[in-house]
C-alpha cells in the first residue's frame, strides 16, 4: 500500500502500444464476457437460493469470486492504464459461520456495486475492450480484399459501407482500411483506458477514496500501536535485568561493605571497586537503552546531525548531505531517525558496501516533503518482503503517511528512498 | 586555580564542586544554565570550564554551543565539556580549531576522582582530554580499511590510544607498568608507521594523533 508502483502504457500511442492495447483488449474482452456472466449469474442463483438455506453456504464462495473477479480488474487497469480503481471491501470475519459471513457481505455497499458492474461489464465494458482490437483488425480484411479475397465472393460483399464487387470497390475497401487504421493509431491505447474509467465509474464508490484512507489509517494505527507496545516490553525487559539488577547488586554491597568496614577493610575495599563497577555497568547500559529510545543527539542537534553522529559510528565510510532548512516535530524525527539507522544497518550487515551515501533534504512542494536516500555500493538484492527489516521500516513510516521505495538490482547498487509528509518549524 | 562549573543538576554540581575542593581548586562560579555560564565565561577568566553539554533553558547542546562560543572569543580557553554520552561530531567540533586545551569525558569518569582531576589539570594546562570511548570509536572505524594503523603492533595500539586520550609519556608508563623509555620507543614507532612528523610537545603530538584518526571523514 505505501510501495511507489511504477505506472506503465498510460496513453502510448507507438507502434507496439498500439499492437498491445489490441491485444490486451481482444484478451480481455474474450476473459471478461464469459467471466461476468458467470459471476453474475452464480451470484443470482446463490442469492435466490438464500430462502432454503443452499444460499447461505454458496454465497460467501460465489461472492468472493466475485471480489477476486473485480480485484484482478483493478490490478490490470493500474498495471495497464494506470488508472487507480480503490478497493474498499470492509473486512470479512473469516472464522464467522456461514450466516454471518453471508449477510455481512450482503449488507455492504461494494458487493452491491460488484453486482451493478457486471452487467456493465458484460455489454458496455465488453465493447470498449474489443474495440481496439476491431479497429485493429478490421483494417487487415480490406487489405485482404483488395489482394483479391473479393474474388471468393462473386456476389458481392459489404466492407463498412463499401459494397466490395470489383478490383476496383475492393480498393475502396482497402482505402477505408486505411482511413480506419489511421485513425485506431490514436484511438486504440485511448479505447481500452476509456474501458478501465468505465470500470472505475461503475465500481468505485465515491466513498471509495475515504474508504481507503480509513482503511490504511486502521492499519497503520495497528501497527504504531503494535510496535510501541512492543517497544515498551523491550525497554521494560531491558531495565529489569540490566540497570535494575545492577543497582539492587550495589545496594547489597554497598550494605554489605558498612557490615566489613572496621572488620574486614581489605575486603570492604574489594567491595567496593565492584560497587564501582556495577554503576559503570548500570550507567552503560542506561546509555544504551537511551539511544534506543530516543538518541541524545536527536535531541541536542536536530536529525541532521544525528544522521552524522550515526554515520561516524558505523565501520563503512559515509558521507552525509542534509538540506534541512528547520526542525521538523519530534515524532517525525525520531521516525526518520530510526528508519535512516535500519536502512543503515541493513546496508552494513548485507551488502557488503564500502561506500554509502546518506542524503536529507526537505521538499517545499505542497505541504512539505522530507526526503530521504540511503544509497550503497554494495551487491544489491535487497527486498522489502515480509520479514525484512526494510518491511519494518515501510510499517514504521506508513504512520507518518511515509513511504518507502527500495531499487536493488543484483550486483547493486542499493538506493533505498523515504518520504515523509511533513512541515518544517 | 580558578574553575568554573556549569552543570544543571543540583546532585551533580554539588559533588563535582566537592570533588574540586577536595583537590584544592577555586570555584570562582558553579552555574546552572547556558547564559549564566555565558556570563561567568567572559567576566571571571577562570583557567579552566568543566561544562555539561545540555543545559538550560534549551536543553540541547547549550553547554557545548557556549564552550565553543567562549573559545572563538577567547581562544585557547581551556574547556573540560562532560556529558552523560559522547559523540564523535562533538569531539570533532570542539578539536577543530587545533589550540588544545580541550576535553571530553563521559561523566562516569568523574567516579576515579584522580584520574578525572588529572584530566581537569591537563586541559587548564592546554594538553587534550578524549574520553577512551571516543578514541575506540575512532579506531574502529579506522582500522577497517587503514593499513599503516594495521601495521601496528597491540602494544603499539595500546599506548597509541592512551596517546590520544591526551596521556604524556610518563602517564602511559605508569599505566602499562614499563619504563618511559620503553613508551618513547613505541612512540617513536608509531609515528614512523604512520608517517606523522615527531614532537617533542605533548600537546602538538596528541593533536597530530586525533587529526590523523579523524582524517578523511
Amino acid at each position: 500500500m505505501t510501495t511507489i508502483e511504477t505506472k506503465s502504457g498510460t496513453g502510448r500511442t507507438g507502434t507496439r502500444g498500439v499492437g498491445r492495447a489490441a491485444v490486451r483488449g481482444l484478451g480481455l474482452a474474450l476473459v471478461t464476457l464469459p467471466g461476468a456472466v458467470l459471476c453474475f449469474t452464480l451470484t443470482l442463483v446463490s442469492l435466490a437460493l438464500i430462502p432454503i438455506g443452499i444460499g447461505i453456504v454458496t454465497t460467501p464462495w460465489v461472492l468472493t469470486g466475485v471480489r477476486a473477479f473485480a480485484d484482478w480488474r483493478r490490478v490490470l487497469a493500474a498495471q495497464w492504464c494506470g488508472v487507480q480503481i480503490p478497493s474498499a471491501y470492509r473486512p470479512v470475519p473469516e472464522d464467522a459461520n456461514p450466516w454471518t459471513r453471508t449477510f455481512a457481505m450482503l449488507r455492504d455497499p461494494a458487493t452491491w456495486r460488484d453486482l451493478r458492474w457486471l452487467p456493465v461489464d458484460m455489454t458496455a465494458g465488453f465493447l470498449t475492450a474489443l474495440l481496439p482490437a476491431v479497429l485493429l483488425f478490421y483494417p487487415l480484411e480490406g487489405f485482404a480484399l483488395a489482394a483479391g479475397l473479393w474474388r471468393v465472393f462473386p456476389d458481392g460483399y459489404w466492407y463498412g459501407f463499401v459494397p466490395v464487387s470489383g478490383q476496383a470497390s475492393a480498393f475502396g475497401a482497402a482505402a477505408l482500411g486505411l482511413v480506419i487504421l489511421f485513425f485506431a493509431h490514436f484511438l486504440t491505447p485511448r479505447l481500452l483506458e476509456a474501458h478501465f474509467r468505465l470500470t472505475r465509474a461503475v465500481l468505485a464508490s465515491n466513498q471509495g477514496e475515504l474508504a481507503e484512507r480509513v482503511r490504511v489509517l486502521t492499519e497503520t494505527r495497528r501497527d504504531a500501536v503494535d510496535t510501541s507496545a512492543a517497544e515498551l516490553r523491550r525497554i521494560e525487559r531491558d531495565l529489569h535485568d540490566g540497570a535494575q539488577a545492577r543497582l539492587v547488586a550495589m545496594g547489597m554491597d554497598l550494605g554489605t561493605i558498612e557490615v566489613l568496614l572496621d572488620k574486614n577493610p581489605e575486603q570492604a575495599r574489594k567491595l567496593l571497586a565492584q560497587a564501582r563497577q556495577s554503576s559503570v555497568d548500570a550507567l552503560t547500559e542506561l546509555r544504551d537503552l537511551v539511544r534506543g529510545i530516543h538518541p541524545p543527539v536527536l535531541a541536542e542537534r536536530g536529525l541532521g546531525d544525528a544522521v552524522r553522529a550515526l554515520a561516524l559510528r558505523l565501520p563503512v565510510t559515509t558521507e552525509v548531505e542534509v538540506d534541512l532548512p528547520g526542525r521538523a516535530d519530534a515524532p517525525v524525527e525520531s521516525a526518520a531517525y530510526f528508519a535512516v539507522s535500519e536502512v543503515l544497518t541493513n546496508a552494513v550487515k548485507h551488502a557488503d558496501a564500502d561506500r554509502i551515501w546518506v542524503d536529507l533534504h526537505h521538499v517545499a512542494e505542497g505541504a512539505g516533503l522530507l526526503r530521504i536516500s540511503v544509497t550503497d555500493n554494495g551487491r544489491g538484492g535487497a527486498a522489502t518482503g515480509a520479514g525484512s527489516g526494510l518491511a519494518g521500516v515501510e510499517r514504521r513510516l506508513g504512520t507518518f503517511d511515509g513511504v518507502l521505495a527500495v531499487s536493488s538490482p543484483a550486483g547493486g547498487p542499493t538506493m533505498v528512498t523515504m518520504e515523509i509528509p511533513c512541515a518544517l518549524s | 586555580m580558578r574553575v568554573v562549573l556549569a552543570e544543571d543538576l543540583f546532585l551533580l554540581r554539588d559533588g563535582l564542586v566537592r570533588l574540586l575542593e577536595a583537590y584544592d581548586f577555586e570555584i570562582a562560579a558553579a552555574v546552572e544554565s547556558g547564559p549564566e555560564l555565558a556570563a561567568a565565561l567572559a567576566e571571571l577568566e577562570p583557567d579552566v570550564a568543566v561544562v555539561d553539554v545540555r543545559l538550560p533553558p534549551t536543553h540541547t547542546d547549550e553547554g557545548l554551543q557556549c564552550a565553543l562560543n567562549a573559545r572563538r572569543d577567547r581562544p585557547g580557553l581551556p574547556v573540560l565539556v562532560l556529558s552523560q554520552h559522547v559523540e564523535q561530531l562533538y569531539a570533532r567540533e570542539l578539536l577543530a580549531d587545533g589550540s588544545g586545551g580541550v576535553g571530553y569525558l563521559l561523566k562516569d569518569r568523574v567516579f576515579d576522582a584522580e584520574q578525572f582531576v588529572d584530566a581537569v589539570r591537563r586541559v587548564a594546562a592546554g594538553g587534550t582530554a578524549m574520553d577512551p570511548q571516543v578514541i575506540q570509536q575512532l579506531l574502529s572505524r579506522r582500522a577497517a580499511d587503514d593499513q599503516p594503523l594495521g601495521r601496528l603492533t597491540p602494544r603499539e595500539r595500546e599506548v597509541l590510544e592512551l596517546m590520544a586520550q591526551g596521556r604524556t609519556n610518563a602517564a602511559i608508563a605508569a599505566k602499562l607498568v614499563v619504563t618511559e623509555r620503553a613508551i618513547a620507543k613505541h612512540t617513536a614507532n608509531i609515528f614512523a608507521k604512520l608517517g606523522l612528523e615527531v614532537s617533542d610537545d605533548d600537546n602538538r603530538r596528541v593533536l597530530a594523533v586525533l587529526a590523523y584518526l579523524d582524517h578523511g571523514r
